[in-house]
């Protein structure tokens, strides 16, 4: 999975949602994807580990609902205006994808 | 990569803010709720676990990929690879001991010999913009005699006038001569070193006054209140580096001057640094052309080239032959025929002048010693190497590749590097202060030599290199693709043994080649040394000649007549010291290293021709027995008398160089006569002494003319001078204790209390310093070439000690085979002496081009002097040939029964 398209789902899913643990946004992603998309930890961890040295991501330790110790992962103000852009990126990539594909016939 | 990824990364690196164990408490829960999902889907604990492992990965792996992204994984490699190196070093004391040891010597001397190239020759000038500062020469080829001794002409004060006032291209110029001066009223009388300057020498250089001010362009009129500056030594040895001292007075040459500044330490002109700086006092008015003794600094004005301000002084040299009066009786033509143009130089060029061809001499020499050292080391790493084959292979097998097995061997290599460079800046700094206290005491930029950050880098800098270039063909040579077989227990193929064997024996041939190249220089340095020391000097056993100078200015006796009683007066208080067999004066001892005296003499029947300015001739004032206690010969004549002096008789003493260009032959010059101007009487020559060295051995003598100390001036017709800046000789087989000088000076100041002594030492000491020079080179190229023999010899040793060892079994079938123990012991002597003679062509053609770059240190002999290159090959075979026996003995000990048992 590209480095880019990660991020794009990570913040899009802790900006929709709200504080999340990594457990959590990998299994919201499954969940959403029908259960293609499966995180493994090692791509997950390293690379909320690199949001959070962006600045995108901030991070703290918290309860989960059975009260155990989680890290929660809150998206930050500079972390929205970078999700902004790449949904701007996103959303042009495809519609010059799908012109090229189906288009101008 | 974002800027902030970018420094988290760093900090990571450095410090952490998740520790590897919070790390893994967040994957913990991952892999519980992954665990309990799982569960709930229906599997038991096992099957669960396994799940888990495949669906979310390992903790192990998460990790490692959480460490890379932490901080940066090339650091952490490097940083693994050099604890190994370092693990590595510890498990080999002995290698470890003499690798660092070799690397320590090599790399220290280099950085040793860095700091005096740095000092001198890179480091800019110590003053404001000081590329801008440049020294005004002129070039006289028709003014003879003036060039034999500097080559170019100085500037006279009236050209100074003319320069300051009409040009173009300067900022400020200036012109300055060093001498001496007596300080009294502070205790003992003192002599120091002084410096006189115009106005425009400290604008030019700008180095603004530590206390106080410059002298000003109105301490230059000549009815000025009389001022000094101060250096920042003398401030500091005399008054202590009182910050009172402005306004202050100092009697100098019985002139009380009132102190005005000191100057910052470190500050020199040219490369004298000055205990006293003084106004220049010109009289403008009765000024002349003549007077050629200034030297000049300028600072040209931004964006000028040098070649405009040639230009500029090209164009103001005849503006200025025009503008100033010449000496009674000279026509203003004559300096014409002089074809003064202008010289101007760098003034850094000006200061370091000769010596850089030394120095970097000096370091190309350093550095072929480095690299023996670096092809010594490279062949004890290639030995250890061996033994490590199965530590290779297991790596290889592992999984790294070639490169970073390589990798890994260099980064060993170069942290030996940079320890053997630590142990070497302290042996630098060591070796720095010897050579600096017994190096040549007359090199310039002195003060700006030391182990400063700079020296540092290189030494960092050149630890990091030679750990690559050392460790780079072992590592080599030790990773070839054959690894595989290697996991064998018998070790190597042959072939790949044979391979190794080549590249040691190249690197102990090409160790042999470089110490043939250092011995031969040195070789040929010590030849020079002792065609230098054959020459005649023209004095006779200097070690036994005490020489002091006593000058006695007009404030301590005014007339020269009681000078004159008061000089015989002491000469005879001198010879009555117990010891002294002869004692006598002279305006300038030969090689003295002073400013010489130089003047045109007619010959009468020669008459000068109006339109050109006759040959000068050094000038020099002895007084009677001079020549007899130097040990000179006189070819014709006889020396003066006391009585010639007191009587102030026109007589003179010509050296034989002058008699035979004047008069054919010293028998033919007794009786002539000669004279200075044509309004000085003329004077007799009655007596001629053989020629004697002035300018350091390697320079023809110059032709002399000996006056006498008392008599006529030589100018002005009717008065009396004599020579007050003398210096004084005397023969004693005690010279050079501490007690006879003592004695000498109490014989003097019984005569004449306030006298100061300056320069004190025997001439043996004045011969040395002139050839201090090429003894300093001489010394280092020898302990270069001793280095690198050294070195040599030591691979030789390894090399073959490991040939035996590797053979032994070999050795045991020989001798089971009925070999003679001696035929064995021939065998690898043999081995030893094949490779020196390989090294030895090699070395001796790539003498033979080191030789003629040192040409121009040579006296005497030619680069290709046969002597030395047959001498110092033959040095070297012998020791290569004891070098290779010590081991090849061993191989004759070998017990046949233990070698074939080995397995």
């Amino acid at each position: 999975m590209l480095q880019g398209t990660l991020d794009l789902m990570v913040l899009q899913t802790v900006a929709a949602i709200g504080p999340m643990h990594g457990y959590a946004i990998a299994a919201r992603l499954e969940q959403v994807s029908g259960g293609a998309l499966r995180l493994n930890m090692g791509t997950l961890y390293p690379g909320l580990m690199r949001l959070e040295q962006r600045g995108w991501l901030r991070a703290a330790w918290g309860a989960t609902e059975t009260n155990r110790k989680a890290r929660f992962y809150t998206i930050t103000r500079a972390g929205r205006r970078q999700l902004a852009a790449e949904k701007a990126d996103w959303e042009r990539m495809t519609a010059i994808m799908h012109a090229l594909i189906h288009g101008e016939a | 990569m974002t800027l902030r990824e970018w420094t988290a990364r760093w900090l990571g690196a450095w410090r952490p803010r998740r520790s590897d164990a919070e790390l893994e408490e967040e994957l913990r829960l991952h892999i519980e709720l992954a665990t309990e999902h799982e569960r709930r889907l229906g599997s038991d604990d096992v099957t669960a676990v396994r799940a888990v492992g495949i669906r979310v990965g390992t903790t192990t792996q998460t990790m490692d990929a959480l460490r890379d992204q932490r901080g940066w994984p090339w650091l952490d490699d490097l940083a693994r690879d050099v604890r190994y190196g370092a693990r590595a070093l510890r498990r080999n004391p002995t290698f470890t001991t003499v690798a660092l040891l070799t690397l320590a010597i090599g790399i220290g001397a280099n950085t040793a010999v860095f700091s005096v190239v740095d000092g001198v020759l890179l480091k800019p000038l110590p003053y404001p913009n000081p590329d801008r500062l440049v020294a005004v020469w002129h070039s006289a080829p028709g003014a003879t005699g003036l060039s034999s001794l500097s080559g170019d002409l100085l500037l006279s004060p009236s050209m100074f006038f003319t320069y300051a006032e009409q040009n173009r291209t300067f900022q400020a110029i200036g012109v300055w001569a060093g001498g001496s001066a007596t300080v009294t009223g502070r205790g003992e009388p003192e002599q120091v070193r002084g410096v006189a300057v115009s106005s425009g020498v400290l604008e030019a250089l700008g180095v603004p006054p530590l206390l106080g001010r410059w002298l000003s362009p109105s301490d230059q009129a000549p009815d000025s209140p009389r001022v000094a500056m101060l250096g920042y030594g003398y401030w500091q040895r005399r008054f202590g580096g009182d910050r009172t001292v402005i306004g202050r007075s100092i009697d100098v040459d019985a002139t009380p001057r009132e102190i005005v500044g000191v100057m910052p330490r470190g500050f020199a002109i040219g490369t004298t640094e000055a205990d006293l700086i003084g106004a220049a006092r010109f009289e403008r008015s009765r000024l002349t052309l003549a007077g050629f003794g200034w030297r000049a600094i300028a600072r040209l004005k931004p964006g000028v080239t040098l070649a405009a301000a040639n230009a500029d002084i090209g164009r103001m040299v005849p503006i200025w032959m025009q503008s100033w009066p010449t000496l009674a009786n000279v026509s203003p033509h004559v300096y014409d025929a002089w074809h003064i143009a202008p010289a101007l130089r760098p003034l850094k060029q000006d200061i370091v002048g000769g010596i850089s061809r030394g120095l970097w001499l000096l370091m190309g020499t350093l550095g072929v010693v480095m690299l023996i050292a670096c092809a010594n080391v490279a062949t004890l790493l290639m030995v250890r190497a061996e033994g490590r084959q199965l530590e290779l292979a297991i790596r290889a097998a592992l999984g790294a590749g070639r490169t970073r097995i390589v990798r890994t061997l260099l980064i060993e290599s170069v942290v030996l590097g940079l320890l053997g460079g630590a142990l070497g800046l302290g042996i630098g700094s060591v070796g720095l202060r010897l050579l600096l206290a017994y190096g040549p005491s007359n090199l310039p930029r002195l003060a700006e030599i030391a182990i400063d950050l700079r020296a540092v880098a290189f030494n960092i800098g050149i630890s990091l290199i030679a750990g690559v270039v050392f460790g780079l063909i072992p590592a080599l040579k030790h990773t070839r693709s054959r690894i595989s077989a290697d996991l064998t227990a018998s070790g190597r193929t042959a072939s790949d043994s044979r391979e190794r064997h080549r590249t040691r024996n190249a690197l102990v041939v090409a160790q042999l080649a470089m110490a043939l190249v250092l011995l031969v220089s040195s070789g040929l340095m010590i030849r020079t040394f002792r065609a230098l020391h054959a020459v005649e000097p023209g004095f006779v056993q200097p070690a036994q000649v005490q020489t002091m100078r006593i000058p006695i200015p007009p404030s301590i006796i005014q007339e020269p007549e009681r000078v004159g009683r008061a000089q015989f007066e002491i000469l005879a208080r001198l010879e009555a010291v117990p010891g002294v067999t002869s004692a006598a004066f002279v305006s300038m001892l030969p090689m003295e290293g002073l400013p010489p005296d130089w003047d045109a003499v007619e010959a009468e029947g020669q008459p000068w021709r109006r339109d050109e300015i006759p040959a000068l001739r050094m000038f020099k004032q002895v007084s009677p027995g001079f020549f007899q206690v130097m040990g000179a010969r006189f070819v014709a004549g006889r020396d003066y008398t006391w009585t010639d002096l007191f009587e102030r008789r026109p007589v003179a003493i010509v050296s034989e160089n002058l008699a035979r260009e004047l008069w054919g032959s010293p028998s033919t010059a007794l009786g002539k006569r000669v004279r200075t101007l044509p309004t000085t009487p003329w004077r007799q020559v009655i007596g001629v002494v053989q020629d004697v060295h002035d300018n350091g051995v390697q320079q023809p003598p110059p032709s002399i003319v000996y006056w006498p100390t008392i008599g006529e001036s030589l100018y002005r017709a009717g008065t009396t001078v004599v020579t007050r800046q003398a210096t004084f000789v005397v023969r004693s087989a005690r010279a050079g204790t501490e007690q006879f000088v003592s004695e000498l000076q109490h014989a003097v100041w019984s005569v004449s209390p306030s006298v100061a002594f300056a320069s004190v030492r025997t001439m043996e000491d004045v011969y040395d310093q002139s050839i201090a020079r090429t003894a300093f080179t001489l010394a280092m190229l020898a302990i270069a070439g001793a280095m690198a023999l050294v070195l040599g010899v030591v691979g030789i040793y390894g090399v073959i000690s490991y040939a035996v060892s590797q053979r032994t079994r070999e050795i045991g079938i020989r001798l089971a085979l009925g070999a003679q123990r001696r035929e064995l012991t021939q065998l690898f002597v043999r081995t030893g002496l094949m490779l020196a003679a390989v090294g030895v062509p090699i070395g001796l053609a790539v003498s033979t081009a080191a030789a003629r770059l040192m040409s121009s240190l040579l006296y005497g002999i030619s680069p290709l002097d046969p002597m030395t290159y047959l001498a110092v090959p033959l040095v070297l075979v012998a020791a290569a040939a004891a070098a290779s026996y010590i081991p090849a003995r061993r191989a004759a000990a070998v017990d046949p029964v233990n070698a074939l048992k080995v397995e």
